[in-house]
């Protein structure tokens, strides 16, 4: 790259902003001066060798436990209206895509979201951008409850919260060339003049890795990997804060699904972009996320760091799922790993099992769950499970945990003159204190 | 197989007894186009037993479902021009006459697809497309046999009431309970060799899980042989008992799983093994691309296909890997581990070098 990297920041907002502040606001940030801006992530190995890749290669992302949420979503509701055939199509019921989660992505670093297909992961994530509006809830992004913002309010905000969609071959107009796409955002918010979108959009090509002579070629003259560079540049066109990245990578080969993650590692490092990482690969999800929350039917059933959803998870759902997943280093061994059975296909979202929605095919399910919906509960410093046998894989309780907490007897019934104390339960980030499993008091650190 | 001059049916006989099941010989397989012949796939030879299972790893375009297809005779003999050996149970395949492949195919070998909603017809009831697939090998069965014999195989492959599902069109499954159904389907004939292609790519985890249980379930009951096409490691590593790495149309290194997966010798097996990230793995791991992209087929590199793509070729002295082609020659780990490459000491390299960056718990056990 020959470019000098300050030149980012001498691209100038012109006046569209509503005030002297916002258009302020809107400089294009400028990258942390110690990272290498000159960065070519897709290295040409004429004169690479093996040292060079591997410094161009991220380990695990690590846990900023100070820094402060940049979005914070709180008991999101998404129902989408079954309507009856015939003339009169009558709202027979509701689809509960997504049903009172909360959670927060803390500033430039990642949430990830997984779970099976049909959990509400990419609904959430298209509510967070708000290509819907959801049914109910708040999602506090800077002050706005972008929730609550009518579409014209949202415009300007959109800047702020972008996307990567999965499908690098149907996101893109073929009809369109690379520098009108990734340009489109610059002009319809009409951030730079005009005779500045291509030095722009030639930037942003340079960052994402893609020659920036390329920019007036057509989608279908790249490879899958390049497309989805494409996609990423887009999305960073207008400097966001907040990037959804719904499946970024598993449309891709495996060798470019890689290079594909250390190139957003990269611009989360440089632009200090958080991330809203859906992915149903727990693998990359584990290395690109320090925080990961795990969605079941709509709720999420457990969130926490890395070290503790993939260590000792106690959700028997979360611990299914990570014993599915196919490890390579079992070929040191042979044969398959030791898992968990889920049996059956996850229930519909029209009609969810009461209770628990996980009970139907849960092994450790009694009565207490079919009654109780158990609230998602601070275990732990940075852990939160909602199951009423919540324990570490073979130590589940054989008596609920959440009897006290929730006024109910162990087949969860009320108990008469109990005193619930759930006041805690909802809250999207981490409390200082938590309710201890074993001694079943809150403490502290 | 022996060079034994043999009958054909006393041939027949003897692979059934013992020997491999598929056996594929220098396989070539090439398309005319209009920028000239492509070769999606040369010199390939491997071989399948029965009631074992191979694994074939590679980046989209290595050939690695062009030379299933060949196995199967799904090219259209008139463009494609394959050359080379495939012998299924003892029957040469490669210019075998179309109405002698229907026979087999379907019958002795039939193919799992990746994308279970493209592979069984919209417009048909499951039950139906199942009944075809039965009653196209066995002339004699009644309509009323082939609809109980599509029931007991929905039953097999764990679809809930499968005298009632039977009737339902695809679109009616969810994605996993169509992925049975063309297991079912392919299943039908008990065939004794199955190729799965991307068998699980589309699914969920749980639902993956439950697949490849079946699968290996279905494999140890009817004794087949399996192939699985696949760019899941993780997949590999708990189903397959010989691995083949292919790249640009040739087989770069061959062996066992473990072999394979804890000592490559090819800097591409390498690569793979360190561009997926791994799920016990330190955190302090890396994860590290191949750089680059795959070749074009219509012109391939010189020499070693992978060295445009290669970080470990200036290990190798003056431009070997750009000038020639390295052998398929067995690797130092074991007899039946072979590998495509110049490198002299891969172990070495792959140990000091590779390993401590994307496993950096896994040296300090080994030390």
């Amino acid at each position: 790259m020959t470019q000098d990297p300050n030149a980012r920041a001498e691209i100038e907002p012109t006046e569209v902003g509503a005030n002297a502040a916002e258009t302020g606001e809107r400089q294009l940030r400028q990258p942390d001066a110690d990272h290498d801006v000159t960065n070519d992530h897709e290295l040409l190995p004429e004169d690479l060798d093996f040292a060079t890749l591997v410094e161009h290669g991220h380990t695990a992302s690590e846990l900023d436990p100070d820094a402060p949420a940049v979005l914070t979503v709180d008991n999101l509701k998404m129902y989408f209206p079954v309507r009856s055939s015939g003339l009169v199509r009558r709202t027979i019921g509701h689809v509960q895509a997504v049903d009172g989660i909360s959670f927060e992505v803390p500033k430039g670093g990642s949430l990830g979201l997984v779970g099976e297909s049909g959990c509400g992961k990419s609904t959430t994530g298209r509510l967070i951008t708000r290509l819907y509006k959801p049914t109910g809830g708040s999602m506090m992004f800077e002050g706005n409850d972008l929730a609550k913002l009518s579409n014209k309010e949202m415009k300007p905000l959109r800047r702020d919260v972008q996307m990567i969609f999965q499908d690098p071959y149907t996101s893109l107009n073929p009809r369109h060339t690379v520098g009108t796409i990734v340009g489109a955002p610059l002009e319809v918010h009409k951030i730079v003049p005009k005779d500045k979108v291509l030095p722009r959009v030639q930037e942003l090509l340079e960052i994402v890795g893609l020659n920036p002579e390329h920019y007036n070629r057509y989608p279908n003259e790249f490879s899958g990997g390049q497309r989805q560079r494409i996609g990423i540049a887009r999305a960073l066109t207008l400097n966001p804060k907040v990037l959804v990245a719904d499946e970024p990578v598993s449309a891709l080969d495996v060798s470019i699904q890689a290079q594909v993650v250390n190139l957003l590692q990269d611009i989360q490092s440089e632009f200090d972009v958080a991330f809203l990482f859906i992915a149903h690969d727990l693998a990359i999800v584990r290395h690109f996320c320090p925080e990961i929350a795990v969605m079941y039917l709509g709720k999420i059933v457990e969130i926490g760091d890395r070290e503790t959803i993939y260590g000792k998870p106690h959700h028997p759902y979360t611990q299914a799922l990570l014993s599915a997943v196919p490890d390579v280093k079992q070929a040191a061994v042979g044969g398959r790993r030791e898992r968990i059975r889920l049996e059956g296909d996850v229930p519909s979202p029209i009609n969810p099992p009461s209770g628990c929605r996980f009970r139907t095919r849960c092994q450790f399910a009694q009565e207490i769950c079919a009654k109780v919906e158990p609230p998602l509960l601070q275990i732990g410093k940075r852990h939160k499970v909602a199951c009423h046998f919540a324990g570490e894989l073979g130590a589940h309780p054989a008596t609920p945990v959440t009897t006290q907490l929730l006024g109910v007897d162990d087949q969860g019934s009320p108990v008469p003159g109990a005193t619930p104390t759930n006041t805690q339960l909802t809250i999207p980030g981490y409390e200082k204190t938590w309710y201890d499993l074993t001694t079943k008091q809150t403490t502290g650190a | 197989m022996t060079s034994v001059p043999m009958t054909q049916s006393s041939a027949a006989a003897a692979a059934e007894a013992d020997g491999p099941f598929l056996q594929v010989e220098d396989l070539k397989v090439t398309f005319p186009t209009e920028d000239g012949p492509v070769t999606a796939v040369q010199g390939l030879s491997y071989s399948v037993a029965k009631g074992k299972t191979l694994g074939i790893v590679g980046e989209s375009g290595s050939g690695k479902s062009v030379s299933s297809m060949a196995v199967m005779g799904l090219h259209d003999t008139k463009s494609a021009q394959i050359s080379g050996s495939i012998r299924v149970g003892g029957t040469e395949v490669v210019g075998l006459s179309e109405s002698r492949m229907r026979g087999l195919r379907g019958n002795s070998m039939a193919m799992i697809f990746q994308d279970a909603l493209a592979a069984l017809h919209p417009f048909y009831k499951i039950g139906g497309q199942l009944e075809e697939a039965y009653l196209v090998h066995h002339s004699g069965a009644s309509k009323r046999d082939a609809r109980r014999k599509a029931i007991e195989m929905l039953d097999r492959v764990g679809i809930p009431q499968p005298d009632r599902r039977v009737d339902d069109f695809p679109h009616q499954f969810s994605g996993g309970m169509r992925q049975r159904a063309m297991i079912a389907m392919g299943l039908i004939n008990d065939p004794s060799l199955l190729i799965a292609d991307e068998p699980t790519t589309a699914l969920d985890v749980t639902v993956q899980a439950q697949i490849l249980d079946l699968l290996q379930d279905l494999q140890r009951e009817f004794n087949s042989a399996v192939i699985i096409i696949t760019h899941d490691l993780g997949v590999i590593a708990e189903m397959a008992d010989d691995v083949l790495v292919m790249y640009a149309g040739r087989c770069v290194e061959y062996g066992t799983a473990k072999q394979i997966l804890t000592t490559p010798e090819m800097p591409y097996t390498w690569g793979l093994l360190s561009s997926i990230p791994d799920l016990s793995a330190s955190t302090d791991a890396r994860l590290i691309p191949i750089p680059g992209n795959p070749p074009s087929l219509l012109r391939p590199p010189s020499g070693c296909s992978f060295h445009p793509r290669c970080v470990h070729s200036d290990k190798v002295p003056g431009d070997l890997c750009v000038t020639e082609l390295p052998e398929l020659l067995p690797a130092s780990s074991g007899t039946a581990h072979l590998k495509r490459c110049h490198l002299a000491d891969p172990i070495a390299v792959y140990q000091d070098e590779v390993l401590p960056e994307i496993a950096p718990d896994l040296v300090e056990e080994t030390r």
